[in-house]
């Protein structure tokens, strides 16, 4: 275990892809290169084998029974929860809130607290960078409570103008609602400053880390955030499971966002009494095995370390950068530095799913299209880019193919 | 593993590069303009048409090279058919660009079915079909009435 870091970029030494199936089992006829995994990142034996186990031998419905295998599945969806406390540093474990995916704990987030606190005299400031998720919710607070939606534009590059955001940031502004990480261009934001901003005016700061924690180590306390929100799909765990974390005050404060079992005190039909956070805002079944899934993807990243695989992923990016500015044929967006493992770029006047129809071809993986960014789109006067994501399973090979499968794109369309 | 030519073959790519029939049409009658949000391509297609005639189509639009090859021959097709004409020849294509069990040979019956059959390699790619059928939906929506926008979705 020697010198990982330095050599996992190295196809014969990456010491992490022989843990995901897929890429044993993958049925075409050439080897996948999967390059996507901004969009949704492949699956750990580990993550597999739990979810497997769990449903073997440990599954029933939490909370309800007084069975043993009732108690032993709410142990194992409450330890999930204790990791993932642990994992992104929260005060408390209560303030981990399961839902079903950052779009729902961004909705949770809207129709609980911004119904409760937001009027037509406030503003909530969102970014160009944001992703569909981080917007539209907003819109749809909007249309319910007329309150205002500013946006933070982009510079030239791609980076957020925080001269624009703190013309933007006034009196007026409640929440802050930014990304940690653009999942169109891979630029990273400057959070902590733009926390302590907004909190000097009293805003709350809602921290989308759907990319952030996946190639950071986090820490909500630092931060300071008072809501961070993240999916398990991307963290290399099962989908249909995603996290809200909320300052616990906070939560307490808030009203719930669905009703139904396991959240109430009391019911008669006439009303009902609501019980504490998280279980308050956790209505109905959860997706009990995906949460457990997604404790041993946490246990998973841990043990090699969060560090580690953002060295292997800024290593291998600065490789394919490299690569693709030596071709002038090809446009780079956002800048080379500060960013997490995502290269958004075009290719001459080809459009993205021709790119993307021909990549497949060769068993490449990438994302085409807007990537549910089309505000960042809209910013460079585009309609989409070919994006290749970055995960640990990731080699200079994949590079390498990419790179061929463009010459390849270039062939026929020449 | 398909080949990729079956699906980019000369022809596409000649009119993905060079659309026939371009730019807005004066003397329209109708038009409608299609959209696939999954890719955020647009079109917009012009008709003018005197009683069942399609006497003139145009189109504008950014697309790939399948919407823009697409909306290119069919435009050229369209013009000086009858609506019941264009409107079979619709049914025909969409079937010969999405249903695998249909033999190709039997759509190229026709010379207006033979032009169009450089876009069936279509069939193989599930994602790209509706590239191919976007300005055919844009033009059912402009004889149908006139401005009201479709999709894909």
């Amino acid at each position: 275990m020697i010198n990982l870091e330095t050599n996992s970029i190295n196809s014969d030494l990456n010491p992490w892809k022989s843990d995901f199936p897929i890429f044993d089992n993958n049925l075409s006829e050439k080897p996948l290169v999967f390059l996507d995994s901004a969009a949704s990142a492949q699956k750990p034996n580990i993550v597999i084998n739990t979810v497997r186990d769990f449903y073997e031998s440990e599954y029933a419905n939490i909370h309800r029974g007084v069975y043993s295998l009732s108690a032993k599945a709410t142990e194992s969806y409450e330890s999930a929860r204790k990791k993932v406390s642990n994992f992104i540093g929260a005060s408390r474990v209560e303030e981990i809130i399961f839902t079903k995916s950052a779009t729902e704990s961004i909705n949770l987030v809207a129709n609980s607290w911004g119904i409760q606190n937001l009027t037509s005299q406030d503003e909530i400031l969102i970014t160009t960078m944001e992703h569909h998720a981080n917007i539209v919710p907003w819109h749809l607070l909007r249309e319910r409570t007329g309150v205002k939606i500013r946006s933070v534009k982009l510079d030239k590059e791609g980076y957020l103008d925080l001269d624009h955001f703190h013309e933007l940031l006034n009196p007026k502004t409640k929440l802050v609602a930014i990304t940690q990480t653009s999942n169109a261009l891979g630029v990273n934001n400057p959070i902590p400053d733009i926390i302590k901003a907004a909190h000097a005016i009293n805003a709350r700061v809602l921290v989308d880390g759907c990319q952030g924690i996946v190639h950071n180590s986090v820490n909500v306390q630092e931060l300071d955030a008072d809501f961070y929100v993240f999916s398990g799909h991307k963290l290399y765990g099962p989908s249909g499971i995603g996290v809200l974390y909320g300052k616990y005050e906070l939560l307490e404060s808030m009203p719930p966002y669905q009703g139904g079992g396991d959240m109430i005190v009391t019911v008669t039909t006439e009303e009902s009494t609501y019980t504490v956070p998280p279980f308050k805002f956790e209505a109905g079944t959860p997706p009990i095995a995906s949460a457990v899934g997604l404790g041993a993807a946490i246990t998973f990243i841990e043990e090699i370390g969060i560090d580690v695989i953002a060295t292997h992923e800024n290593k291998l990016l600065k490789y394919a950068t490299s690569l693709l500015q030596d071709s002038n044929l090809i446009t780079l967006f956002a800048p080379t530095t500060n960013k997490a493992g995502i290269i958004s770029f075009i290719y001459e006047d080809i459009h993205p799913h021709d790119i993307g129809t021909i990549l497949d071809q060769e068993g490449i993986a990438v994302r085409v299209g807007h990537h549910c960014a089309q505000p960042t789109m809209q910013h460079f006067g585009i309609t989409g880019t070919v994006r290749a994501s970055l995960g640990l399973y990731n080699t200079m090979d994949d590079i390498d193919s990419l790179v061929n499968g463009l010459d390849k794109v270039k062939e026929i369309f020449s | 593993m398909t080949d990729l030519r079956d699906l980019y073959q000369e022809v596409i790519l000649d009119h993905g590069k060079s659309p026939r029939n371009f730019g807005l049409l004066e003397t329209k009658t109708s038009d409608a303009h299609g959209h696939n949000p999954l890719c955020g391509d647009t079109v917009t297609i012009y008709i003018e048409v005197d009683g069942k005639l399609i006497k003139d189509v145009t189109f504008e639009g950014k697309g790939c090279a399948i919407s823009i090859a697409s909306a290119s021959l069919m435009t050229d097709i369209l013009k000086g058919k009858q609506i019941t004409e264009a409107q079979k020849l619709f049914d025909l294509f969409h079937a010969m660009v999405s249903e695998d069990s249909k033999d190709i040979d039997s759509y190229t019956q026709t010379e207006d079915l033979e032009k169009l059959n450089v876009l069936a390699g279509v069939r193989n790619y599930p994602m790209r079909v509706k590239c191919a059928t976007l300005p055919w939906h844009a033009f059912n929506a402009a004889i149908a009435k006139g401005s009201k926008e479709v999709t894909t979705e």
